[in-house]
């Protein structure tokens, strides 16, 4: 067993950081106050390959593992977690249930421009009704001569309006259930699908959350994702693989706030002392320094599953879990530590604080994470 | 269009330099980086390459941990590497890096040499002018900008107070000046692809040079680090007695007034 990062690691982790802190960083305050989403930012990722890290190249993708991808939405959501989710969610849940389930067509002319970046992609699940119960799912879709008609809307979906590619989930027979429920390949500008409303969020405010709305969306019969009754397992298997990317994302806030609040403890003098010798604030910090250790090994153990192709539901919802509970630990702290400044939005710990609250909710909230682990482990 | 790139590792700028126990800057856990202006140099070349196609191919000395920097030039666009690494070549000074580096440069085809203009460790700023005038071959330092065309080179440098626009033949060496260019990161593919890129390994004897052909002209005697920065004066007392005495200092000790 070998905890250290290989040639390629050190190099891939060097280049994005550099990238985030040179490119990302400095605009991060004022996209969260404008709600303005990365598009420029985006373009430079997809330049740098980070738009198709763990594809391969026959489909223009980098070629590398898992772990070259966790370390790229952790720098760069260590500086801006709303950049890191763009780009996991366009990876992990769009270009990725394309490359898994899709049709060699679908391949060639969905996944190639997703991994260049020539396009952005995202996935729509949620619905009013249907959130972690998928079985809620009240969109449909009809098989009309050689077309599906798909009906109804979507919520709350990350990198909608801005992407190109959308892969959507809709019933097909309601008395199957989740059996019932199909996956399907959209594009932004077909005659009846539209975006509603842009959602007003606590946090990860340059991402873009929209409502996709669908009405009497004709699409053609080769743009069903798998086969029909498969979309809620393709909708599992795809949510298993993106909690890499949250997880990532977490791990990325927590160790950004981390470090803010380090610096700022061997700074600020108090009653003396630098915040840092006062033992009281090196206990927060020893804890801090110590979940994120852990949620390290459980989110770099993920991506090893991930990258062997072995099962990795349960690693990916323990990596979930735990990072995003990290997250929202250290960053409250680093706030604490701050004390009054770190509550102002001078520091950027305020905002990270706001970016935590949602990995603990989106992909499968924490107490779905839970569900999944034990049913892996009961299983066992 | 062949271009040679010169490329020296060097201390991390934030790296804290501290002496060992004897008296030599300690390098241990110390984080090495490419030598930024070097940075301006890869660069260069990969624009030249892209403008004339041709080969980049970059020429470096010292240790293993060289390859990392070498690594990070070849994901960044460069074609291959060499790497001359011998015992022989403990701690050269600069006259025998430049011989070296002649050797080695004379065995590929150029038709320009880029190096930084000066390595940010020792900034002696000495090999590259040195490689040059060991090739025969002309040279200008501190390029702020280069155009090339039938065999020749239009290039602008920074002089005092100014810049100074110099037609050059080629082959020449070139070294490069922060401003030239905004060097590229490596991407993802650049990184991938770069460790099917060989990383040419080449000893004294393959050059067909000996220990005994190259005595050092210099050697360092000491290092010294500079004196620590004194601590600050607080003058105390009421605010217009305390501005009194503050003008006196500043003009009868600190003579700044």
């Amino acid at each position: 067993m070998n905890f250290d990062l290989n040639e390629d690691h050190i190099m891939m982790r060097k280049m994005v950081r550099d990238f985030a802190e040179q490119e990302c960083a400095p605009g991060a305050e004022e996209r969260d106050e404008k709600e303005e989403f990365p598009m420029e930012l985006w373009k430079k990722c997809g330049e740098l390959g980070l738009a198709g890290i763990t594809f391969p190249e026959e489909y223009c993708g980098v070629g590398a593992d898992y772990l070259s991808y966790a370390i790229t939405v952790e720098e760069l959501s260590r500086v801006d977690a709303s950049l890191g989710v763009t780009v996991s969610a366009h990876s992990s849940l769009c270009a990725n249930p394309i490359y898994l389930f899709g049709t060699e067509e679908q391949k060639q002319k969905y996944l190639i421009p997703l991994v260049t970046g020539e396009k952005m992609g995202a996935f729509g699940l949620t619905e009013a009704m249907a959130g972690s119960d998928a079985s809620g799912t009240r969109t449909t879709a009809v098989r009309d001569g050689n077309d599906y008609i798909i009906n109804g809307s979507k919520i709350f979906i990350t990198n909608g309006y801005y992407a190109d590619t959308y892969v959507i989930t809709a019933q097909m027979d309601k008395s199957k259930g989740n059996r019932g429920i199909a996956a399907f390949i959209l594009e932004k500008g077909m005659p009846g699908f539209t975006f509603g409303k842009k959602e007003k969020k606590m946090g990860i405010r340059s991402s873009a959350t929209y409502e996709l709305v669908f009405e009497n969306v004709r699409i053609p019969a080769e743009n069903l994702l798998g086969e029909e009754g498969q979309g809620f397992k393709i909708a599992m298997v795809t949510l298993d693989y993106g909690r890499i990317g949250i997880a990532s994302q977490a791990l990325g806030i927590a160790q950004g706030a981390y470090e803010q609040a380090l610096k700022y403890a061997k700074e600020r003098s108090q009653f003396g002392k630098t915040l840092s010798e006062l033992e009281v604030i090196q206990f927060k910090l020893a804890d801090m320094a110590l979940q994120i250790e852990a949620a390290r090994l459980l989110v770099y153990q993920a991506c090893h599953m991930a990258t062997e192709h072995r099962p990795v539901s349960k690693y990916a919802a323990m990596a979930k879990v735990h990072a995003s509970e990290t997250a929202n630990m250290v960053a409250t702290q680093a706030v604490q530590i701050l004390g009054g400044y770190g509550y102002t939005r001078d520091y950027p710990v305020e905002r990270m604080m706001r970016d935590a609250k949602i990995t603990e909710i989106y992909e499968g909230t924490s107490e779905i994470q839970r569900l999944v682990i034990a049913a892996n482990i009961l299983k066992d | 269009m062949d271009i040679v790139v010169c490329l020296k590792q060097t201390f991390d700028t934030e790296a804290k330099i501290v002496l060992d126990s004897s008296g030599k800057i300690d390098s241990t856990g110390v984080n090495l980086v490419m030598n930024p202006y070097d940075e301006f140099a890869v660069e260069e070349a990969l624009k030249l390459r892209e403008k004339f196609g041709g080969q980049v191919t970059l020429v470096s000395m010292g240790g293993e941990r060289v390859t990392e920097s070498l690594r990070t030039a070849l994901a960044m666009g460069c074609d291959e590497a060499i790497l001359i690494q011998d015992p022989a070549l403990e701690s050269p000074d600069e006259w025998v890096t430049a011989e070296v580096l002649a050797k080695a440069v004379s065995q590929i085809p150029y038709d320009i040499i880029l190096a930084g203009r000066i390595a940010v460790d020792d900034g002696s700023g000495q090999v590259a002018i040195r490689l040059a005038d060991a090739l025969k071959i002309p040279s200008v330092n501190c390029i702020l900008k280069l155009e090339t065309a039938d065999g020749k080179a239009e290039v602008t440098r920074e002089i005092d107070g100014g810049t100074e626009l110099i037609e050059v033949s080629l082959p020449a060496v070139l070294t490069t000046q922060k401003g030239l260019n905004i060097p590229r990161y490596p991407s993802m593919m650049g990184i991938m692809k770069a460790k099917k890129k060989e990383i040419k390994r080449l000893t004294l004897a393959d050059l067909g040079m000996s220990a005994a052909d190259l005595p050092r002209k210099m050697s360092i005697m000491k290092f010294n680090l500079p004196s620590p920065r004194k601590g600050g004066m607080k003058i105390s007392g009421e605010a217009a007695d305390a501005a009194k005495e503050l003008a006196r200092i500043l003009r009868e000790e600190a003579k700044v007034i």
